[in-house]
């Protein structure tokens, strides 16, 4: 992940709406969208836009679950504690979550993998308790599924990184032909 | 022969691999495309039955197949399609075994009716082509025609009151915005759907997108408004697209815009995204957030519809109300007004979740006895067990124990036993749910959710939540019931809004039907249903079981282990999580007391 979100991009996202005051939840929602959370320089820029203050631009980062103020994992997890879920297992799915990763409500894994959050209903109540990894959905699970379900993640994490090294690898390799051929 | 198969592409289907489905399918149909015209396959929004799903149904023939895998399109295509041949392992097996052809043979839709539901899962939800079809935006026109006085004594005459929760009749709320001579005004779309355990909303808004538009439409006609905003969860993120998307194609249709239909009234209607905050579908805290600021509620001295959004008179319903509309200025309110009780009129669509076999979606006329909505829509409770309360309306709402599986379901009865309509969730528990805990659960959201404007929500839930977590962990005292009642009935009287004012629901009503368990634990330490940890251990009924070691497959912990080919153990590295218990079938897995305490 990218952490220092260059002042273009951020521009970028604000520029897309109007100078409303109205815009300042999709703005810092497009923001959360875009680099997981909202970047700290971006509530001064977004207070100059629509002038307001970035007090209260804080307020609001702090009250609407969906806005974080901290970096996210690659992948986050929601857990869905709806009430469903709940008297279904949730709770049993959190405990094995946070000893698989060893990571609670709102934590990231220390590689920046994985996300915790707990969240109250995806409306997936009818295939209880489940699970929402970015957007895909996992249902009647028990906490025994899930160090496959986690596992997945964490190959193509690596094939990812292995295709990455390959291509740089590759690349390098090129360049190093093309200098030799000249 | 045409036929279209409709792939269920709900959210539950979904998750349960419905789009995958669709893609094979539609493979199939390219692969036997020898005769092309022989079908099309059509993605909807949730067909109900989401414990079966992924669903599909063969038109116009009308056959239900259930759980569907990508491996079946094959046969789906060459047997049923082309061959007209039912595939009998696909299909519904009711009670006594028979194989159930069409849906409304099956007893989970045969009960139902569908009103708001009406498109949903039957159409694209993506093509408003499909939904004029359906007779789709005829009730607009008929609105252009009539006054709004002639619109707003349909809407009375129908008796519809708010599916939100509180039960507003709708025509009266119209009405008092419609008399304000003031400009602008506007129409919300109340689509925040944040109840755990509740995802109708989101299904009508997924499924069938333009009948809320045009309830909405014939709102702002009625009232003289202009403008009109559909306040949406952002976590459903099909709902968004799919409302977005119809708003689009209604613009290009001319049915919003500077002109609808040709005529000289403005529409103009957009979305906008929750920010995940439960108040939210409060609705002063609803237009505070669209304003653009923090959702918080104001008290209610004066009424939305006189100075609502931006300070101007604005309506704002839940999605089902608007999806109910086209039908009552279609059908005249009097004939609305057959469905349900006198009261309660009309339908009132249900997520009947939990421990009940059949999960999903439900329609039903208002007056339904919940002994007919859990047990013959809902199949009864899996596994035998036993029924042991029904939750309804939410964390504003209430348990109602067996006892009660009698009364009807509408506003004013559920009121009266200490519960409500809500948006709909209805979530049902065996005797596996312990109630103390349940009602820690939902003070737990809440306290999370309130946004700690007023003292008597915002200290009040955290009191509650302290006593009744010590009380699972067994550490309750004499007296803690009475405290919370006092606690709870400070909050009903003096919080500023619906969120405080409902929150003490769910623990005064199961401490007015469950009280022998608060008892329980407060007294003996002892959880009946086995479900707070602390006081729980777990252990094998040797009589009983078979040696089936199918709990040894869900245990977490590896706790369950077989000693020299004999029955199983559970050693000391349980955890408590009780997943052994929820396999077994023969009940070999007993709670028993247990803990530190």
């Amino acid at each position: 992940m990218n952490l220092n979100e260059s002042d273009t991009e951020i521009n970028e996202v604000i520029k897309a709406y109007p100078p409303e005051r109205q815009n300042s939840l999709p703005i810092m929602q497009d923001l959360q969208k875009k680099f997981g959370y909202i970047p700290r320089n971006a509530f001064k820029k977004i207070g100059l836009y629509l002038s307001c203050s970035e007090a209260h631009l804080y307020s609001m980062a702090t009250f609407y679950k969906a806005l974080s103020l901290v970096p996210q994992g690659k992948h986050v997890i929601r857990l869905c504690d709806g009430t469903t879920c709940h008297i279904k297992g949730s709770v049993q799915l959190r405990d094995e979550i946070t000893r698989l990763l060893g990571i609670r409500d709102g934590e990231t894994t220390s590689d920046r993998l994985f996300s915790l959050q707990l969240v109250n209903c995806i409306g997936t109540c009818a295939i209880a308790p489940a699970i929402l990894i970015d957007e895909t959905y996992y249902g009647k699970l028990t906490p025994a599924d899930l160090p496959a379900i986690l596992n997945r993640y964490r190959k193509l994490e690596e094939e990812r990184e292995r295709e990455h090294e390959e291509e740089n690898g590759m690349e390098n390799g090129e360049k190093n032909e093309k200098e030799e051929k000249s | 022969m045409t036929r279209t198969i409709l792939v269920c592409c709900g959210t539950g289907c979904r998750a349960n691999g419905g789009m995958d489905v669709s893609l094979a399918l539609t493979a199939a149909v390219d692969a036997a495309a020898a005769d092309a015209n022989v079908c099309c396959v059509t993605e909807t929004g949730c067909s109900g039955l989401c414990e079966l799903g992924p669903l599909v149904r063969i038109m116009p023939d009308d056959i239900m197949y259930y759980r569907v895998r990508p491996s079946d399109a094959h046969d789906i295509i060459q047997k049923t399609v082309l061959e007209s041949e039912p595939i009998e392992r696909l299909l519904f097996k009711d009670s006594s075994g028979n194989h159930v052809l069409h849906q409304a043979d099956n007893p989970f839709y045969g009960h139902q009716k569908k009103i708001a539901l009406r498109n949903v899962g039957i159409i694209d939800s993506r093509s408003i082509d499909e939904y004029i079809a359906h007779g789709g935006y005829s009730a607009l026109a008929r609105a252009l025609e009539m006054t709004s006085d002639e619109i707003i004594r349909e809407v009375e005459e129908s008796g519809i009151r708010g599916r939100g929760g509180a039960g507003f009749p709708t025509g009266r709320k119209w009405r008092s915005a419609a008399v304000l001579e003031s400009s602008p005004k506007y129409v919300i779309c109340n689509g925040d759907e944040g109840d755990p355990g509740a995802f109708m909303d989101g299904s009508i808004m997924d499924g069938d997108p333009h009948s809320v538009l045009e309830g909405m439409m014939i709102g702002a006609l009625a009232i003289g408004a202009e403008e009109g905003f559909l306040y949406i969860r952002d976590e459903y993120i099909q709902a968004v697209k799919s409302m977005k998307k119809a708003i689009r194609a209604a613009e290009k249709r001319g049915l919003l815009g500077e002109s609808i239909l040709g005529t000289n009234r403005k529409l103009y209607f957009s979305v906008v995204r929750g920010g995940g905050a439960f108040v939210c579908g409060e609705s002063t805290a609803l237009m505070s957030s669209i304003e653009g600021n923090v959702g918080e509620p104001r008290a209610k001295y004066i009424h939305s519809v006189e100075k609502g959004l931006w300070g101007c008179p604005t309506v704002i319903n839940n999605v089902e109300t608007w999806a109910n509309i086209p039908v009552i200025i279609n059908g005249g309110g009097k004939k609305f007004a057959e469905i349900g009780t006198k009261d309660s009129t009309g339908t009132k669509v249900f997520a009947l979740v939990g421990k009940v076999k059949y999960t999903g979606l439900v329609e039903v006329p208002m007056g339904i006895t919940l002994r007919k909505l859990i047990f013959e829509i809902g199949g009864g409770i899996p596994n035998n067990r036993k029924f042991k309360a029904v939750q309804t309306g939410g964390p504003s709402g209430g348990c109602i124990p067996a006892s009660l599986l009698d009364i009807p379901v509408d506003f004013d009865t559920l009121k009266e036993y200490g519960t409500m309509m809500g948006s709909g969730g209805m979530i049902v528990m065996d005797d596996h749910s312990c109630m103390v805990e349940f009602a820690r659960y939902y003070v737990n959201f809440l306290c999370g959710e309130s946004c700690g404007k007023c003292t008597p929500c915002r200290e009040g839930l955290r009191h509650m939540r302290s006593i009744l977590t010590n009380i699972c962990n067994g550490y309750g005292r004499e007296g803690d019931i009475e405290l919370l009642e006092m606690i709870g009935s400070t909050m009903i009287d003096c919080s500023l809004c619906a969120l405080g004012s409902s929150a003490p629901n769910p623990v005064l009503t199961t401490i007015r039907y469950f009280r022998e368990e608060y008892e329980a634990h407060i007294r003996e330490h002892r959880c009946p249903a086995g479900v707070c940890k602390a006081l729980t251990a777990f252990s094998v009924n040797h009589a009983v079981c078979k040696g089936c070691m199918a709990c040894t497959a869900v245990c977490p912990t590896r706790a369950i282990v077989q000693l020299n080919g004999g029955f199983p153990i559970i050693t000391k590295s349980c955890n408590g999580c009780g997943s052994c218990r929820d396999v077994c079938r023969f009940n070999a897995i007993e709670a028993v007391k247990g803990g530190r305490v």
